[in-house]
C-alpha cells in the first residue's frame, strides 16, 4: 500500500550558477489534498515543480513522490504525474484531437481512441476537434491542456499558474473541476498568485526567494502569523498612508479600495502607533487579517531577512 | 518494480505521426525541401556545363608533311576545339597557355609525317590548361578518337598495315597546373549528395530546437520517453522527404540531363538510405547542442561548407593536400559521391561500394550515439 503522502520531500535544492533558485524546501502533501503553492514571481515555484516531475535535476534533497524516489526514479514518476505548464506547451500546429492522440500514444494508454473520444466529449470539443490548438482562445487552451494532462489518469497533478490569463468564470469552472477530481483521490500542487484561489486550497505552502516560509491550512497560516490588522476609512487616505508607513510598530500599510489595512505582528506596538491618528474624520476598526495581509507581510519580512 | 522499457514502439510511433502532421502543416519548409533541389538542379545542371566545347586552342606545327596538315584540319573540324592560333615557337605557345589566351596547344613535332609513314609511332604532345579539369577532360578524350579517325584516309594502300596496329600515333597529354583527371556527368549525380546534405541537416537541426523554443519540449520531457524514441522518431519522417529529393534528382538526371545510368537504381536507393540517415543524425545532434534555431542553422552551415568543398564535389578530391583528404574521408558526402558516381557511371555493384558504405555507416552510428548522449532529458 502506498504511503499516505503523495509528495514527501526534504531539502530540495536547485542552483543555477550562483543563484539558489530553490533552497532546502521540505514539503509534504497528502493524497487527495489540494496544496496551494504561493510565492512572488521568481520565488522558485516553477523550479520546484520541475524538480518533482523530473524536468530538472535537483542539486540536493531527497524524498518520495507517489512512493518513487524523487531523485532516482523520475522516469517512473512521469507515468503517474500530470504537469500543466505555465505557458501552453502542447503543439499549436496540431489539432485538438491530434494533440490528445499524441499524448495518449506517449503514455501508451489502452483503448486510445475511446479515451480520446471520451476526453473530447467531456471537454465539449467534439465539434471542434479538427481545429488547430494554436487557434484556441486562452481559456480553451487551458481546458485542453488540463484534459491532456488528465488523459493518462495521473495520481498527482502539478499545475503551474494554471489560471493566468483566464477569465473569472472559466477560473471558477476550473476550480470546481479541481475539487471534484480531488474528491476522487487526485492530489494537486497548484502554483498561483491569486489569494482567492489560495483560499480554495486545503493546504498552503508559501515560498519566497527559494525558501519555504510557511505551510499549513489557511487558518493555520493565519493563526501562526499572529497578525493584527486595523482597517481605516476616511478622506485623504494616501496622505494618511504616507504618515503611517515606517512608524515603529507598523509593519505594513496597504490600500484596499476605500480603506487602508494597517498590520503588525506586535499588537501593542501597533495600537500605540495608530493612537495619534484615531480621531475623526478617520474611522478605525480592528478586522481579521486576510491571507493577502499575511503573505505580503511574509514577502516583506523575507526581504528584510535578506538585507 | 516497474521499469521504463528501453524502447517503446508506441511512443516511437507517436513521435513519427506527430512529425508527419507537423511537416504537412509547415508548407513553407516542405516547399523549401522541394525547392532547393529544383533550384540547384537548374543552377548546377544548366548554368554549369561540365562538357564545354569550342575551347580556344592553338597549334604548333613543326612538321611539313601532309599528315600533320590532315591532323590540323581534323582538329579544326572538331566541335571541341576552336583552332584560331598558330605558333612558331614553343615559348610563344607556353606564354599563350600561361596567360589563358588558349586552353590547348597541340604540338605536331618535326618529322611527324615521316615517322608515321615509317611506322615509328610518332608522339604528339597536347598541352592543356587543366586548372579546371572538367573543361579539358572531354576535349582531350575527343582528340584521341579524332586522331585515329583523321588518318584513316591517309593510311591506305601500302600504308594500310599501320591501321591495324593499336594506334599509329602516340598521344601524350600534358595537363598543366592540375594533374587531376576528368569526371564525366559529375555534377548532377553529385548534386544528389549535396542537396541531401544541405536540407537534411538543416531540417532536423531545427527539429529539437523548435520544440525548445515553442515550449513544447517541457511537455515532451514531462512524458516518459527514452531519448532514442524521440531522436529516431524525428528522423524517420525526413527520410521520406530525402527520398522525394532523390527521386526528383534521378528523374532530372535521366530525362533532362541524360546522365548515363549504368548501375542498379535499387542499389543506389538502398545506399541513399544510409547517407540520408547519416545527415539526419548530424542535424539531430546539432539540434541537441544548439540552444535555439538560429544556432542550429549556423551549425548546419558549419557542416555543409566543408562537405561541399572537401568532398570532391567542387574540387577534385585527389587534388587536395593530404590533411584535407583525411578530413574529406570523414564526411559522408565524400563517400556518397563515389557511391552515386560509381553506380550511375561505372555500374559498380554492392561489393565495389563496401569501402564507401562502411565509413558512412560508422559515421551514422557515432553521430547518433553522440546525439543520444547529448539529448537533454531535463531542462537543465
Amino acid at each position: 500500500m502506498p504511503t499516505e503522502l503523495a509528495i514527501d520531500v526534504q531539502g530540495m535544492t536547485k542552483r543555477f550558477g550562483a543563484l539558489v533558485a530553490v533552497d532546502g524546501v521540505d514539503l509534504q502533501v497528502k493524497r487527495g489534498e489540494i496544496c496551494g503553492f504561493l510565492g512572488p514571481n521568481g520565488s522558485g515555484k516553477t523550479t520546484f515543480i520541475r524538480m518533482l516531475c523530473g524536468l530538472l535535476r535537483a542539486d540536493g534533497g531527497s524524498g518520495h513522490c507517489l512512493g518513487y524516489n524523487v531523485i532516482t526514479e523520475s522516469e517512473l514518476i512521469k507515468f503517474e504525474v500530470g504537469y500543466l505548464t505555465q505557458r501552453f506547451s502542447f503543439y499549436e500546429d496540431l489539432t485538438i484531437q491530434e494533440n490528445l492522440e499524441f499524448v495518449a500514444r506517449m503514455y501508451g494508454i489502452p483503448g486510445r481512441q475511446a479515451a480520446v473520444r471520451e476526453c473530447l466529449s467531456r471537454l465539449g470539443l467534439v465539434d471542434r476537434r479538427i481545429q488547430l490548438a494554436g487557434k484556441l482562445s486562452g481559456g480553451w487552451k487551458q481546458r485542453l491542456a488540463l484534459a491532456a494532462c488528465l488523459l493518462h489518469q495521473p495520481k498527482l497533478l502539478l499545475l503551474d499558474e494554471p489560471t493566468a490569463g483566464v477569465d473569472p468564470k472559466a477560473r471558477r469552472d476550473f476550480w470546481n473541476e479541481i475539487h471534484s477530481l480531488a474528491a476522487q483521490g487526485l492530489t494537486f500542487l497548484i502554483a498561483t498568485h491569486y489569494m482567492d484561489e489560495a483560499e480554495r486550497c486545503h493546504r498552503l505552502a508559501f515560498i519566497s526567494k527559494g525558501k519555504l516560509l510557511a505551510t499549513g491550512s489557511s487558518d493555520q497560516v493565519l493563526a501562526r502569523a499572529n497578525l493584527t490588522t486595523w482597517s481605516v476609512r476616511g478622506p485623504q487616505l494616501l496622505a494618511l498612508s504616507n504618515d503611517l508607513t515606517g512608524l515603529p510598530g507598523i509593519e505594513q500599510v496597504v490600500a484596499f479600495g476605500n480603506t487602508l489595512h494597517v498590520s503588525s505582528s506586535q499588537q501593542a506596538a501597533l495600537e500605540r502607533a495608530i493612537a495619534p491618528f484615531r480621531k475623526p474624520p478617520y474611522i478605525w476598526q480592528p478586522i481579521e487579517s486576510g491571507l493577502e495581509d499575511v503573505f505580503i507581510r511574509l514577502m516583506d519580512s523575507s526581504h528584510t531577512v535578506e538585507a | 518494480m516497474k521499469q521504463l522499457p528501453f524502447f517503446s514502439v508506441t511512443r516511437f510511433f507517436a513521435i513519427v505521426a506527430k512529425e508527419f502532421i507537423q511537416m504537412r502543416r509547415d508548407r513553407m519548409t516542405f516547399g523549401m525541401m522541394i525547392g532547393i533541389p529544383l533550384m540547384q538542379l537548374i543552377l548546377f545542371g544548366f548554368a554549369i556545363n561540365s562538357d564545354p566545347k569550342h575551347l580556344p586552342a592553338a597549334i604548333l606545327l613543326a612538321d611539313r608533311g601532309s599528315q600533320g596538315r590532315t591532323l590540323m584540319q581534323a582538329a579544326k573540324n572538331s566541335a571541341y576545339f576552336d583552332l584560331s592560333q598558330e605558333f612558331e615557337t614553343t615559348a610563344e605557345a607556353e606564354a599563350a597557355l600561361l596567360h589563358g589566351r588558349t586552353q590547348f596547344v597541340l604540338n605536331i613535332p618535326e618529322n611527324f609525317s615521316r615517322k608515321l609513314l615509317r611506322g615509328e609511332k610518332p608522339a604528339l604532345l597536347m598541352e592543356a590548361d587543366a586548372t579546371d579539369p572538367a573543361a579539358t577532360g572531354n576535349a582531350v578524350a575527343a582528340l584521341r578518337a579524332l586522331l585515329n579517325n583523321a588518318l584513316q584516309n591517309d593510311l591506305k594502300g601500302p600504308l594500310a598495315f599501320l591501321k591495324g596496329s593499336p594506334g599509329p600515333i602516340e598521344l601524350i597529354v600534358h595537363p598543366h597546373y592540375n594533374p587531376e583527371g576528368v569526371t564525366q556527368y559529375n555534377i548532377v549525380p553529385g548534386l544528389m549528395g549535396v542537396v541531401l546534405t544541405l536540407t537534411m541537416v538543416i531540417i532536423t537541426g531545427l527539429a529539437i530546437t523548435r520544440e525548445t523554443e515553442s515550449g513544447t519540449m517541457e511537455t515532451l520531457l514531462s512524458m516518459p520517453t527514452r531519448p532514442f524514441e524521440v531522436l529516431i522518431g524525428k528522423i524517420i519522417p525526413y527520410i521520406f522527404v530525402g527520398y522525394v529529393q532523390v527521386s526528383l534528382i534521378l528523374l532530372a538526371a535521366r530525362f533532362i540531363f541524360n546522365v548515363p545510368m549504368v548501375g542498379s537504381i535499387p542499389l543506389l536507393l538502398a545506399c541513399a538510405l544510409i547517407f540520408i540517415a547519416a545527415n539526419l543524425a548530424v542535424g539531430i545532434t546539432f539540434s541537441t547542442i544548439a540552444r535555439n534555431q538560429r544556432q542550429a542553422m549556423q551549425m548546419a552551415m558549419f557542416f555543409f561548407l566543408p562537405s561541399l568543398l572537401l568532398s570532391g564535389f567542387m574540387f577534385p578530391f585527389r587534388g587536395m593536400p593530404h590533411w584535407a583528404q583525411t578530413l574529406g574521408e570523414i564526411l559522408p558526402l565524400t563517400h556518397f559521391l563515389r557511391v552515386v558516381r560509381g553506380i550511375l557511371l561505372k555500374g559498380s555493384d554492392f561489393g565495389d561500394l563496401i569501402p564507401e558504405l562502411w565509413p558512412i555507416s560508422l559515421f551514422l552510428v557515432l553521430v547518433l550515439t553522440g546525439g543520444g548522449l547529448r539529448y537533454r532529458k531535463t531542462l537543465d
